[in-house]
């Protein structure tokens, strides 16, 4: 009987690791796949915009443990909020300076994101140095619930879930249930008759490229918990992100979500059962062969042209 | 016969031109570098032939590949792999536990050749794989795709996905590829020594000559029908297909030439540098090729050479001097001519050297006149 | 840090200048500045000229950066002492930009254009694989830093860091004996210099400890989750996990690892791959109380290390930090510059065919000596993690003879 109950245990800590790779992939996902999905846009630099939340909440981190030591257990949460309006503020300048001008050759904003991504990592190799650093992190978010002796559920999974879930929901509510989402989703469709019926459609795409790159900024705070911090951090993250956008079908927020599910639980499972990087290749061949027989995407049909 | 160059080669500026690359490429640069700096002129060449296959593909058939480096490296490979057979003979591999295969096998605990590797013992089938196995594959891709008609952009980032896993797969397999090593230590081809100065030369000299071929065969496909339609289909892809063309084959097939292109530029690479590695297949190589047409302009096949050469001038040079620098203007060079000048230094040529050759010819023309005059 | 070596170096060189003209006039130079240099090196009367070959750019940038910084030192050290056979040392830098291709490319440049005396250089085992035929076919001379898989030995390289079983065997025994370890679990980065590890490992528990290997996992390079991982350890309960995981992974794993609850205090943990410059990424605290098997820590308490450390934090500020392959990269231009005097000549042949026997006493770890296959003898030492990102010898062993290609564990 022993066995049975270690057994339910690893099952069920299991299936939490399930969820929180889940999470973690559709938190990376979710900002490239608002930028593509509602403007067509592919954002080669959301790495960084990634990196960029990381650092901000590494400098808040020496901040407050320089001038305010006794507001360290809270800070995670003002890093958060920061993280976002830092990286949604850069993704406005840019849209501002660089997208903006390229509406009408999509490919050719992939590339320039990409030079833009170059700078970005260059940039935060001067000014923090080429080493990883470490963001000191609250106690509370350490270590582990104990739900039985065999069952530990850790606290940045769960805190990466809860994050997620709010995200996720606010994101959903902001695009399907207010205003500027209905002019968002209007300028998508059909921009020429979203301009003629009066909404502000450059300012639409400023404000959805900042919201991706907010988002992106919030994963990267996020990702200070469970992995590094460095100029190229970035760079391991995006391109697992690019495969959930693509195999959910790019222009659909269900389909990333239903992808990055798709993708987390194979993963996790597969990777019990075998070596990390068997099941890696496992999992990459399962979506270039369903890419190939499905090329759009698990959700998408509006990429047909 | 002066109307089939007349018609193939662009005419009379347009072989001009090729003339012109040819001599800098055959003539000049042996001339004026020494032994070390044309080995690295050559490995830049193999850069073009991607350059030039992403020219006809992307320029004029609208397709961006963001996963080139995915034929360069597989043909890249190919090549290795039949070298690496040959330098891997029992004698210079004795002290392995097993002698006769490729020394990362034995490291990984491999003790027969695996049945994938067999074939390249043969000369004749790693040639026809170099450039079979990347067209097959883009064949295969292209129509899961094209038949499926699936939009720019998102091709775009398939492509990207595959060079991913591709490269996942071949870290992965180490025991098969070499890892994240490659397959390094090559030595001989067909006896032949290729790491002499001499070998350097005349394996620079092939490259060349067959980069200018790639170009002439470029040049006839765009100066033909199937360019034309290239090019159509670009600009409004229904109409070409609403005229009863099956657009799809032609993208499939511009896109396979492009895939066969890179492939031969791999197989030269493995030959001038000795090795190959999985950091050509991935994504970064791959959009880095694509900005080596953007630089030289995606419309021009010589100009695609010109971009090629430029920017990796531009890498050594800065990254000897500095280094910092370097990613910032690469970053910035990415940026600003996709921006300003999308059509590149072919674009720039075209449109102020006209007029630079038409100010030069009335200064002459003034100068006739002046003389005249007294 | 490059003008204020080159100031330095300016200075002693006119030293050096005024210092050889003076021997001039007494003992015929010509024929000794011959003797010192026959194949055409990048060599004059008061400058050597010698390579370094890192990635100052791209992801290995990260790990690079101390072995450029330790070498540097040790450089600008070696010139303020007069230098070698009387000649300041003249670094060239060239960047890799953790790309093997290039790291070929720039290797090919340094020894046929430059015609560099030596190089410093390479960090990953791909890099080295990419140079070494460059190196061979030119007959340059290569000091390595890092600890690696072994499997390798060549008349043009010398090995300064650890190869897998200096590393691996004594601290298995170390652990098999203090802990009473009789299972591992065996963890790494999917990519030859663990697997290789891995395998030396296997054989050691399995052969001579007598105990059980109850898993084997490798992980993807850049590998970021590995919540399935833990959670088999945690099924298998190993008394020891031996890990060799790399790079940016490495950070992800010991946070996991700590947030899943697994601490030292209920699982003891060996790993291969993580100096005081990792720890720097992972933050100490999140690993306190695990164990590293180098061949040198920071904290190492003798003469020698303290000047060394000293001097680091001069010429790097006060918070700088010294892994195991920064000290390595640190012997390299010392064993060069002994190993040239003892030959009297720059001539590559001549300093490989005068290395093995060369002895260094001044060396951060301790004491060196160079094996007759280019590897060094050296100890091997196992640090516990402490919260402040130091380690805490817990144990040092003999000097163990290298050994890159070990018979019974191939």
């Amino acid at each position: 009987m022993a066995w049975l109950t270690e057994f339910g245990a690893i099952a069920a800590m299991q299936a939490f690791n399930g969820l929180s790779v889940f999470c973690v992939l559709l938190l990376m996902a979710l900002g490239l796949a608002i930028i593509f999905g509602q403007m067509g846009v592919i954002n080669m630099a959301h790495g960084e915009f990634l990196t960029v939340g990381a650092y901000t909440t590494y400098v808040l981190s020496g901040l407050t443990l320089h001038y305010a030591p006794s507001l360290q257990p809270y800070y995670f949460f003002l890093a958060i909020v920061v993280a976002f309006v830092i990286a949604g503020a850069l993704g406005w300048l840019v849209e501002w300076a660089m997208i903006s001008r390229l509406y009408h050759r999509p490919l050719d904003t992939l590339l320039a994101t990409w030079g833009l991504s170059l700078v970005m990592q260059q940039a935060l190799r001067s000014i923090f140095g080429a080493r990883e650093v470490s963001a000191e992190l609250p106690e509370w978010l350490m270590g582990s619930f104990s739900l039985t002796d065999a069952i530990d559920i850790p606290r940045n999974g769960l805190f990466t879930v809860a994050v997620t879930l709010l995200l996720t929901g606010g994101l959903f509510l902001l695009l399907f249930r207010s205003r500027w989402g209905l002019h968002v989703r209007a300028t998508m469709q059909n921009r020429v008759m979203s301009r003629a019926v009066g909404i502000d459609t450059r300012r639409v795409d400023r404000m959805t490229f900042a919201l991706g790159c907010g988002v992106a900024g919030v994963a990267g705070a996020v990702f200070t918990t469970i992995g590094s911090t460095g100029p190229t951090a970035g760079s391991l993250y995006i391109v697992d992100t690019f495969l959930t956008v693509v195999f959910g079908g790019a222009a659909s927020l269900l389909g990333t979500i239903a992808s990055a599910f798709a993708i987390a639980q194979t993963q996790s499972i597969s990777e019990f059962f075998m070596s990390g990087s068997m099941a890696k290749v496992l999992t990459l061949s399962a979506v270039i062969l369903i890419l190939l027989l499905r090329p759009q995407g698990l959700f998408a049909s509006k990429v047909r042209k | 016969m002066m109307t089939v160059l007349d018609k193939y080669l662009g005419g009379r500026q347009g072989t001009l031109g090729l003339l012109v690359l040819a001599l800098l490429v055959l003539v000049v640069f042996p001339l004026v570098l020494d032994a070390f700096r044309l080995n690295m002129v050559g490995k830049y060449l193999t850069y073009a032939f991607v350059a030039v296959g992403l020219v006809l593909c992307w320029g004029y058939g609208g397709i961006l590949s963001l996963g080139q480096g995915v034929f360069f490296g597989l043909g890249g490979y190919c090549m290795a792999m039949f070298l690496k057979l040959e330098a891997s003979d029992p004698l210079s591999t004795k002290i392995q536990t097993t002698p006769g295969i490729p020394d990362f096998m034995d490291w990984n605990q491999i003790t027969e050749l695996p049945a994938m590797w067999q074939p390249f013992h043969s000369f004749g089938f790693t040639v026809a794989a170099v450039v079979g196995v990347p067209v097959v594959l883009a064949w295969v891709i292209g129509l899961a795709l094209f038949k499926r008609r699936v939009g720019d952009v998102y091709f775009s980032i398939v492509t990207q996905a595959i060079a991913l896993i591709l490269t996942v797969l071949i870290v992965g397999q180490q025991g098969l590829t070499g890892g994240v090593n490659g397959i390094t230590d090559l030595k001989t081809l067909l006896g032949w020594d290729i790491r002499t100065d001499q070998a350097k030369y005349l394996l620079y000299f092939a490259n060349a000559g067959l980069l200018l071929g790639c170009i002439v065969l470029g040049k006839f496909i765009l100066a033909s029908k199937l360019g034309r339609l290239l090019l159509a289909m670009r600009d409004k892809e229904e109409r070409v297909r609403f005229s009863g063309y099956d657009v799809s084959s032609f993208k499939v097939f511009v896109f396979c030439l492009a895939a066969a292109f890179s492939a031969i530029g791999g197989a030269m690479f493995t030959l001038q540098v000795g090795f190959m590695s999985p950091s050509f297949v991935g994504i970064v190589p791959s959009i880095e090729m694509v900005i080596f047409a953007a630089v030289g302009g995606r419309l021009s096949l010589l100009g695609a050479v010109y971009g090629t050469l430029l920017v990796n001038f531009g890498k050594t040079y800065f990254s000897e001097s500095f280094p910092e620098l370097w990613l910032y203007l690469m970053g910035g060079l990415f940026i600003v001519v996709v921006m300003y000048l999308p059509n590149g230094l072919a674009g720039v040529w075209a449109k102020h050297g006209p007029r630079l050759w038409a100010w030069r010819r009335a200064r002459a023309a003034k100068a006739a006149a002046l003389e005249v005059q007294p | 840090m490059h003008s204020t070596s080159r100031g330095i170096t300016r200075r002693w060189a006119l030293g050096a200048v005024a210092l050889s003209l003076l021997t001039a006039s007494v003992m015929a130079p010509r024929a000794w500045a011959d003797d010192a240099n026959t194949t055409g090196l990048a060599v004059t009367p008061s400058e050597v000229t010698v390579g370094q070959l890192h990635s100052a750019t791209g992801t290995m940038a990260i790990s690079e950066t101390g072995s450029i910084q330790a070498e540097r030192l040790a450089i600008e050290q070696i010139n303020a002492q007069g230098g070698v056979l009387g000649r300041q040392i003249k670094i060239i830098q060239e960047d890799g930009a953790s790309d093997w291709p290039t790291f070929a490319e720039k290797a090919r440049k340094l020894l046929v254009n430059d015609k560099v005396a030596t190089v410093f250089g390479c960090w990953t085992s791909a890099s080295r694989k990419a140079v070494l035929p460059v190196f061979e076919q030119q007959n340059g001379l290569l000091y390595y830093p890092t600890f690696y898989e072994g499997l390798e030995q060549s008349k043009n390289v010398i090995y300064t860091g650890q190869e897998a079983t200096q590393q691996i065997l004594a601290s298995l025994d170390w652990i098999a004996k203090t802990k009473g370890a009789k299972s591992f679990y065996l963890i790494g980065s999917d990519y030859i210099w663990p697997r290789t590890s891995m395998k030396i490992a296997r054989k050691h528990i399995e052969n001579v400890l007598h105990g059980e290997v109850v898993g084997e996992d490798y992980y993807p390079l850049g590998n970021t989750q590995f919540g399935s991982l833990i959670n088999k350890v945690k099924l298998k309960k190993p008394d020891v996990v031996f890990a060799a995981v790399v790079g940016g992974s490495n950070v992800a794993f010991y946070k996991q690892l700590k947030a899943a609850g697994v601490t030292s205090a209920k699982q003891t943990l060996l790993t291969l791959s993580v100096t005081e410059d990792e720890l720097l990424g992972i933050g100490g605290e999140n690993m306190a109380g695990f164990y590293a098997s180098m061949k040198y820590f920071q904290s190492l308490d003798n003469p020698n290390n303290q000047a060394f450390v000293a001097a680091f934090k001069a010429k790097y500020g006060p918070n700088a930090v010294i892994g195991d392959v920064t000290q390595a990269a640190y012997l390299g231009p010392w064993l060069w510059k002994a190993a040239v005097e003892k030959a009297g000549s720059f001539d590559v042949d001549k300093v490989v065919a005068a290395s093995p026997g060369i002895e260094l006493k001044t060396a951060p770890e301790g004491y060196v000596k160079i094996h007759e296959n280019h590897h060094l003898w050296s100890k091997t030492r196992i640090g516990e993690v402490q919260p402040d990102g130091q380690f805490k010898v817990v144990y040092e062993s003999d000097l163990i003879e290298p050994n890159p290609f070990p018979k019974g564990y191939q």
